[in-house]
């Protein structure tokens, strides 16, 4: 991990977002202690926690794969935290029995306390996770990739249900995930990381409005890249001219990042772009085509009204509503934003 | 097993196909035959045989053996081993292979290798290196006689080269486990507050206490019963450093028959104990053991 700064605010739901390798759960094992940071400190309200032992950061940590204690029953998995405190500080047993119940009741397990990991489904395997991890009263609590293992119905159940658990407990709350849609649905925040860098940290409309990078913008949603040229204020794109504000932008090559949302189909010899009609299929609402644009490899899907008939195989111009440019720097990688459209 | 009858017109009615896996009849029986009559020549006979040998002469002779002192001396001395030998390979196996199956560090695969290197190098070799170390004319010897120990020929002799060849029961048999359930568990203990003791007394130790009394047994078994190495560093001292295997011997090469098989019967006795507890914790607890003790 390189550079990574990041300020977390307290009752905000952050996500960390990236590919595999990125460095996400890294991040986050540094946080809650795990991992410690080579370089670099972290902070919990505004007190330097680098130092201190994982016992002592009272962060909630839900593991990737629940990591339930598998020789213990589901209620003394969720008071393990406060069993095995000192006496000094240890709650009685009563007080104890009492926060099984109550946490049982707050991940809607009532009446399985009893019963072993083995016997849980793994939607449930995860909410017993949870409840221990709320049990000892974390200044934060940390998910790894929370839905990682669970089928696409319970993940979705299990989202709305994690954001309400959120808005109840009010716990600061950062969860590593590698899928965009978890990320951009349930966090106020997103920090989108690659090869241990932090590409952009943002709200989600951020991300889809103002990507900062070629990474965020093709990882957060679909994106079509097309290698194009500045010069002279002008950008071509296979000898024709995009209109692209290209105000302080250094000449050479570049990159065009746009949504397929944002191309549409236009009038005659207005079009930014050409293209070739692949495939027509009628929907509800109008026809949508496949189109493949002349000097770009891949086909792209436009969903065009009824009325702009276009022909099998015939030619379409196609305007730009919104696109980001970003330019070459001196090693050829593609960083600095450009304003686009 | 099943038969496919395919009928068909004319002379081939009823041709039967067998499983190519299924051999004839005559070559299972004859194989299962072989097994059978390999075990009862080289084990069970000889088995039978201390337990026939031993009583030969009526239930009087066979305990009037445990009467003489030389035969209680030796037993005493064989559990006083046990009981330093396996408590301390228990807390070197358990220390072994924790910080191999968690942590990586520099060496891991040659601190592997060495671990089974007891069971790749002959008993009396070990026996002899402990001779050469410890021993009168060895490394430490004439340092450790001017100040008052004795090593070899006596009893720390024999538990150190008891110690040395029982080593890899207990890391064998946790390593693959500890390696298999991974620090994922003891790393939520640490997170809930737990420290690193009550971690491995609450979390790791119940989750390889099966596996790890299944070396354990394994480890008293040949720590009771080794007879090479012992055999190297004990000098035969009636009395004194015999064992029980090193005591048979003697009674043995004495023509005391009875006496001899009486104390093989306890030897005997302890295998067919481990044996049947070790069944039953593969039988039991086959999920709690690794997959290698799975197979033995």
């Amino acid at each position: 991990m390189r550079d990574v700064s990041l300020d977390i605010q307290p009752g905000e739901l952050v996500a960390l977002l990236g590919p595999s390798g990125s460095g996400k759960t890294t991040l986050l094992r540094v946080i809650a202690g795990l991992n410690s940071p080579d370089r670099g400190r972290v902070l919990f309200d505004g007190e330097n926690a680098t130092n201190l032992p994982v016992q002592d950061r009272h962060v909630g940590m839900v593991f990737q794969n629940y990591a339930l204690f598998k020789h213990m029953t589901v209620a003394d998995n969720i008071v393990y935290g406060l069993r095995v405190r000192p006496r000094r500080t240890r709650p009685s047993r009563a007080a104890i029995k009492a926060r099984v119940t109550e946490l049982l009741q707050f991940v809607q397990l009532d009446g399985l306390g009893g019963r072993y990991p083995s016997q849980l489904s793994g939607g449930q395997r995860q909410r017993v996770a949870l409840a221990r991890a709320l049990a000892i009263e974390p200044r934060v609590l940390l998910l790894d990739e929370p839905f990682g293992a669970l089928d696409a119905r319970v993940r979705k159940d299990l989202r709305r249900w994690l954001r309400d658990i959120h808005k109840q407990t009010g716990l600061t709350t950062v969860f590593v995930t590698h899928d965009q849609d978890e990320a951009m649905e349930l966090a106020d925040r997103v920090v989108v990381l690659n090869e241990g860098r932090i590409e952009q940290i943002g709200t989600p409309e951020e991300l889809y409005d103002r990507p900062a990078s070629p990474f965020v913008i093709s990882f957060v949603g679909e994106a079509v890249a097309l290698p194009v040229t500045i010069a002279d204020g002008h950008v071509t794109f296979g000898g024709r001219e995009l209109h692209i504000d290209t105000h302080g932008l250094r000449s050479g090559p570049a990159r065009v990042f746009f949504r397929p949302a944002d191309i549409a189909v236009t009038a005659e010899g207005s079009g930014d772009l050409e293209g070739r009609v692949e495939s027509l299929r009628r929907t509800p609402a109008g026809v949508r085509a496949t189109i493949a644009i002349d000097g770009y490899d891949q086909t792209l899907e436009i969903d065009s009204p009824l009325d702009r008939s276009a022909s099998l195989g015939g030619r379409v111009p196609l305007s730009l509503a919104k696109a980001r440019i970003f330019p070459a720097d001196e090693n050829g990688d593609y960083v600095d934003a450009g304003d686009g459209i | 097993m099943s038969e496919i009858a395919i009928t068909s017109s004319g002379r081939d009615r009823g041709v039967k196909f067998r499983p190519v896996t299924h051999d004839s009849a005559f070559a299972r029986y004859a194989l299962i035959a072989t097994a059978v009559l390999f075990l009862a020549i080289f084990l069970l006979a000889p088995l039978a045989i201390v337990f026939v040998e031993a009583f030969s002469k009526g239930i009087g002779p066979f305990l009037a053996a445990f009467d003489d002192p030389d035969a209680r001396a030796a037993i005493r001395l064989t559990l006083l081993v046990a009981a330093i030998a396996v408590p301390a390979n228990l807390v070197f196996g358990l220390a072994a292979s924790w910080s191999i199956a968690k942590f990586s560090f520099p060496g891991k695969s040659v601190l592997i290798t060495l671990i089974d290197l007891p069971f790749s190098v002959s008993p009396v070799v070990a026996g002899l290196v402990y001779v050469l170390v410890f021993g009168g004319q060895g490394l430490f010897g004439p340092w450790l006689a001017a100040h008052g120990v004795q090593i070899i020929f006596a009893v720390p002799g024999i538990v150190l080269a008891t110690i040395f060849v029982t080593f890899p029961f207990v890391a064998r048999e946790l390593i693959p486990l500890m390696e298999e359930q991974g620090k994922i568990e003891e790393e939520a203990a640490l997170t809930l507050g737990a420290s690193g003791f009550k971690t491995f007394l609450t979390v790791t130790l119940p989750n390889i206490k099966w596996g790890l009394l299944y070396g354990v047994l394994l480890c008293n078994a040949r720590a009771m019963g080794e007879f090479g190495a012992v055999s190297v560093v004990s000098g035969h001292i009636r009395g004194l450093t015999n064992t029980i295997p090193l005591q048979v011997e003697i009674l043995y090469n004495e023509y005391n028959n009875v006496a001899a098989f009486a104390l093989a019967v306890l030897l005997a006795g302890l295998a067919l104990v481990t044996l049947g507890l070790k069944t039953f914790l593969e039988w039991r607890h086959a999920d709690a053991l690794s997959g290698r003790a799975r197979r033995h």
